[in-house]
């Protein structure tokens, strides 16, 4: 029976990303729905009804939502080719840890640092900048966070890669400059045919969170 | 018992270290708890999780790993000795692994906040969310056991150490406000599910207390007053 495989997504959010990745890494043939989020799908509605939130990958009909699970489901099903968590537990866990701290922390502290202003703005922008360079120490010295290969861990983080132009700009920094070691890494990725191949043009990313920006502060 | 070289940084108090404890016993190892009061907290806690400082962190031939749902994924790679705790196919996995998230965003947070909250009008929505989850909760349960005991099927899975960590704080909550929030007439597997698990030789023993637990909870409440007067 041929696999039946849809991506309910929006083609400026790093979760999604991370999925497409997962999805090119593995060789799978999929359909790529893209979603309106001011007016989301039935089929959306449907089979996210908990979260209501994009990624969502439908695979024979069945739901699988969160983007950190389902890339585990992916490298899971599709174990013949291109693994994309290590083997060893202990690695498992390190990667799954960075993976979950990178949830916890960057997009939170993303809108806080660019919705505010003045003093605020320049707080959140610290820890922001801050998370980054914690995320860059524990890649240390390895090519990429899965050691030789490109791994979980890797494919979680890089996606933001294109959204860095648009953490720049809004608080006139560079990111080159305060993480050097990570921009070599992400760039590195870049290299990589399935990464460079998804992600979006960061002036594009950025001119979508501009206007994002007016249509809250419209409302 | 399996011979191993296992520390858990945990406290009695902690339903994310009662995780852990929960899947060790399950896989039948032998391991040396180290209870942290977390006041101050101890060199070997900072050192193991220096991202967050937090408990449980488990440490294996001095290796830590810290956050409890990855420890208890963890533990049932390295063990893989019966029982399973997580599930064998890839499609139940990412079920079980969302509800445990799930357990973490919806359930934990708004009765981490019931704890603290004073106001009448915000207990009342934390209560409603609380309601919400656990409406969720016995939905998920009655497809994921499939008429069996536990979410995960004949034994303790992935969303039963999740969800029933918090077991005894949920007691707490209910004794302080006066109110039950898992009842039996509304979630009736639930509830049935919530004896069976406490039951569980994995499980019993190692449950906090409720009226010790009440004596905790009431502290930590004057606790976070002072040190919200403090702030202000």
């Amino acid at each position: 029976m041929a696999d039946e495989v849809v991506l309910l997504d929006t083609w400026a959010s790093m979760f999604g990303m991370r999925v497409r990745i997962a999805l090119a890494e593995k060789g799978v043939n999929y359909e790529y729905k893209e979603e309106d989020l001011r007016n989301k799908s039935p089929l959306l509605l449907q089979m996210n009804p908990i979260h209501q939130k994009i990624p969502v990958l439908v695979h024979n009909g069945k739901p699988i939502c969160e983007s950190s699970i389902i890339v585990q489901y992916i490298d899971e099903v599709w174990s013949d080719k291109s693994p994309i968590l290590p083997s060893d537990p202990y690695q498992r866990a390190q990667a799954r840890f960075w993976v979950d701290y990178i949830d916890k922390m960057v997009y939170d502290t993303w809108r806080k640092y660019w919705l505010s202003e003045g003093e605020e703005h320049e707080r959140w922008k610290k820890e922001f900048i801050s998370i980054f360079k914690q995320l860059e120490e524990a890649l240390g010295d390895k090519p990429f966070y899965g050691g030789d290969t490109f791994g979980f861990l890797d494919l979680g983080l890089i996606p933001f890669y294109s959204w860095f132009y648009t953490f720049e700009t809004y608080g006139n920094f560079k990111m080159e400059a305060e993480c050097p070691k990570l921009m070599s890494w992400a760039k590195r990725c870049m290299q990589r045919e399935t990464v460079s191949n998804t992600l979006p043009d960061e002036k594009k990313v950025y001119a979508h969170v501009v206007g994002m920006k007016k249509a809250l502060e419209s409302k | 018992m399996a011979q191993t070289d296992l520390k858990l940084l945990g406290g009695w108090f902690s339903p994310f270290a009662l995780r852990v404890q929960i899947a060790l016993n399950l896989k039948g190892l032998d391991y040396e708890l180290i209870e942290e009061t977390l006041n101050p907290k101890s060199d070997l806690l900072l050192q193991s999780n220096p991202v967050y400082n937090k408990i449980p962190v488990l440490l294996h031939a001095d290796k830590p790993i810290c956050e409890s749902a990855v420890i208890v994924e963890y533990i049932d790679e390295t063990w893989t000795n019966a029982p399973s705790i997580l599930p064998s196919n890839a499609y139940d996995r990412a079920n079980a692994r969302f509800w445990s998230t799930y357990i973490d965003d919806k359930w934990f947070t708004p009765m981490k906040s019931l704890l603290m909250a004073e106001d009448d009008e915000a207990k009342k929505a934390l209560f409603g969310q609380m309601e919400e989850a656990l409406e969720r909760m016995e939905d998920a349960f009655n497809k994921a056991s499939e008429g069996k005991p536990f979410f995960g099927g004949d034994t303790i899975g992935l969303i039963d150490i999740a969800f029933g960590s918090f077991l005894s704080w949920l007691s707490v909550i209910e004794e302080m406000n006066g109110r039950k929030v898992l009842d039996v007439a509304k979630n009736p597997a639930l509830a049935q599910w919530a004896e069976t698990f406490a039951a569980d030789p994995a499980v019993k023993g190692i449950l906090p207390e409720t009226l010790k637990l009440l004596e905790f909870a009431n502290a930590l409440k004057l606790k976070w007053a002072a040190e919200a007067a403090k702030a202000k």
